[in-house]
């Protein structure tokens, strides 16, 4: 494993996060891989208020706002700029949360992804639209209570399958990743840096403000998002090899379900029916896998 | 070289010329000729550019933004729904101050849907901060967007060239075709002062205060304020090196000036043959106006002196006001000393013909008139 410095930091400090945001600290750590030669796209979302308001910005890269929903395309035409000027080292990094994802972004992150364009696109997933204040976006898990999935109408689908679905693309390089694994995280955005290609990181981020729970416990809550399942961490190559990544002991998922006042209005009539979504995906990513088992960290 | 070619061919050859080194396009009629002929020209090599095929107008855009801001040339194209799918990232160009040139091909919006010519696609986006300039002729196609580029990236603004549907990008003409060698010399490559710059790292376009909302805004407008003075200076070094001279606003001041036509696109052309035939002797004039932001006030008021009466034809329609040429002409005339009675006509919506004995009939009406016609009169279809 590389070790990174203080000095690598390519985020200034003070931003306008929330107390214990999970994002900054992702960000942190993929900007620090991915080093000075890089340029960042973002679009709104929790990362574009993070970023700084004019004339301070927390970015020691060079940093566009786009429209909502075009992250991808935007860092295509970027690439596809550098490239023709000659800069065919420095990487893009398109930066976008689970609504410029998984909701108003995914037609133009589908195409991109077809294209195989040379992007690094991470997604900073915090499961709602937490910047306009909490909500349901089609990140959003069963039985989350949102500011538009008010009791009893509580959140009523299934989190989309966004991992199916780039898979679904063949792109050379994905992976899940939680900013409670930082290594493993810092693992995967280097092996995205060296792939050629569009790669898709997938990172959750625990939000104290979201997901009610005390900020000092973002960490511990994405803890327990992996050991319990609901968030595992693997990678697929080309689409079709998938190596899962963290193997430690399972722990039920009323664990992680309960340390959220997000969960709390939810019947616990629910849990084993989740329990039995997490374990029939889990045996179905170890059948895709082979049980190929690949520490990161 | 003097070739044989449609208007779409001739903004495909001129965006060529220009050496975009990014495209992103996506199919629509009547604007998919340009794109494919790009895409011809990047295979075969003769155009060195990357052509990101897009998966729509959004994205297209949204490429032409991300290419645009790392200092590259860029060039896109569409025409109406298209153009409407771009309408949020036009606004995020203009504020980025992103020089990206963009050709239009006139089609009217759905619904119902037609495949036919007005100019509703375009002025729809009036106000995004986007200049406008419409053509009459494959070969005005030609050059205008060789002239677009040096002028969009001298004011930092985005720019469209707009030529009518079928009418334009589909029939035809003799066009001279500049050698590469001289339009080198003419339009150098892009040289920019904003970019994504890893040695000097910036954000842009991130949240700011009302003020420094207000501010900007107040830039673009001085800026808007220059384009035209702008234009006259490019066009000089473009008349020295072409032969070929263009301005904002084209007259044609018969010696007894009763009235004047005022349009734009092929519907001048339309003009020019009327007066040919039948309007020099009943003293009928044309003003064709090139530009539509930045409007051509000046330049307007300048062209109507010694006119006693004047026609604006608009192809578009805004529905509960009418025609949008037609009131940014009477605006920038009000509390101007010399007014004259300005009548107001729709016509060719949908790509609906105007002949020449239409414009006969609708002159020979008007010049009975003692006073201009308050409100809309629809010309016979």
């Amino acid at each position: 494993m590389e070790t990174m410095q203080i000095k690598d930091e390519m985020f200034y400090p003070g931003s306008f996060s929330c107390p214990g945001c999970g994002l900054t600290m992702a960000y942190r750590h993929v900007t620090k891989v991915l080093g000075k030669n890089t340029v960042v796209v973002t679009t709104a979302g929790c990362g574009s208020v993070v970023a700084g308001y004019y004339p301070t910005t927390t970015s020691k890269l060079p940093f566009f706002h786009c429209s909502f929903g075009t992250t991808a395309a935007t860092a295509s035409g970027l690439k596809a700029g550098l490239d023709m000027m000659g800069k065919t080292n420095t990487h893009v990094l398109a930066w976008a949360g689970d609504g410029g994802t998984f909701d108003i972004g995914l037609q133009s992150l589908s195409g991109a992804a077809e294209r195989n364009d040379d992007i690094i696109y991470v997604c900073y997933d915090n499961e709602a639209y937490m910047n306009t204040g909490v909500q349901r976006s089609s990140a959003t898990p069963l039985g989350t209570l949102t500011t538009t999935t008010p009791p009893p109408a509580l959140e009523n689908r299934d989190k989309k399958d966004i991992i199916g679905i780039m898979a679904a693309h063949k792109i050379p390089y994905m992976a899940t990743a939680c900013v409670s694994y930082p290594m493993d995280l810092q693992e995967k955005i280097r092996k995205a840096k060296k792939t050629k290609g569009f790669k898709f990181i997938h990172v959750l981020i625990p939000c104290p403000t979201g997901w009610f729970f005390p900020a000092k416990d973002a960490v511990t809550v994405g803890r327990l998002a992996v050991l319990s399942r609901a968030f595992p961490l693997f990678e697929v190559i080309d689409g079709k090899e998938y190596r899962m990544n963290v193997f430690e002991e399972k722990i039920p998922v009323a664990q992680y379900l309960t340390a959220q006042g997000r969960f709390r209005q939810m019947s616990t009539d629910l849990y084993p029916r989740i329990q039995t979504d997490i374990d029939s995906r889990w045996s179905e990513l170890m059948a895709l896998s082979n049980k190929r088992e690949e520490s990161t960290s | 070289m003097k070739k044989l070619i449609t208007g779409n061919e001739a903004a495909a050859l001129a965006a060529k010329l220009a050496r975009p080194q990014v495209i992103a396009a996506y199919p629509i009629t009547p604007q998919t000729s340009i794109g494919e002929k790009l895409a011809e020209y990047t295979a075969d090599g003769s155009l060195k550019a990357r052509y990101i095929k897009v998966e729509s107008e959004t994205s297209a855009f949204a490429a032409c933004i991300g290419g645009s801001l790392s200092g590259a040339r860029v060039f896109t194209a569409t025409s109406s729904q298209g153009l409407a799918l771009m309408h949020e990232l036009l606004h995020w160009a203009s504020g980025a101050r992103l020089p990206i040139v963009l050709v239009n091909v006139n089609r009217s919006m759905a619904s119902p849907w037609s495949l036919g010519v007005d100019h509703n696609d375009t002025l729809s986006q009036r106000d995004t901060g986007c200049l406008q300039i419409y053509c009459e002729t494959a070969q005005e196609v030609l050059d205008t967007i060789l002239i677009a580029y040096k002028l969009a990236e001298s004011v930092i603004l985005p720019i469209f060239i707009c030529m009518d549907g079928f009418l334009l990008s589909h029939y035809s003409e003799a066009v001279n075709i500049p050698d590469q060698d001289e339009v080198d010399l003419f339009l150098p490559p892009r040289d920019a002062q904003y970019f994504m710059d890893t040695n000097a790292p910036a954000t842009f376009g991130g949240g700011v205060s009302s003020e420094a909302l207000y501010q900007f805004r107040q830039r673009i407008q001085a800026d808007m304020d220059n384009v035209l003075t702008e234009h006259d200076r490019i066009c000089d070094q473009f008349y020295q090196r072409f032969g070929r001279r263009y301005t904002a606003v084209e007259t044609i001041k018969p010696e007894n000036q009763e009235l004047v036509i005022i349009t734009n696109s092929t519907m001048a052309g339309t003009v020019k043959a009327y007066i040919k035939e039948k309007g020099q002797q009943k003293g009928v004039g044309l003003i064709k106006i090139r530009f539509f932001r930045p409007f051509p006030k000046e330049a307007l008021k300048e062209a109507l002196k010694g006119f006693k009466k004047a026609i604006v034809i608009d192809r578009n329609l805004s529905p509960g006001s009418g025609g949008i040429f037609s009131q940014e002409i009477k605006a920038s005339l009000y509390g101007s000393e010399d007014q004259i009675p300005i009548v107001s006509v729709i016509g060719g919506l949908g790509g609906v013909d105007v002949t020449v004995d239409h414009l006969d009939r609708l002159v020979c009406e008007v010049l009975k008139q003692k006073k201009a016609q308050p409100g809309t009169i629809w010309m016979e279809a």
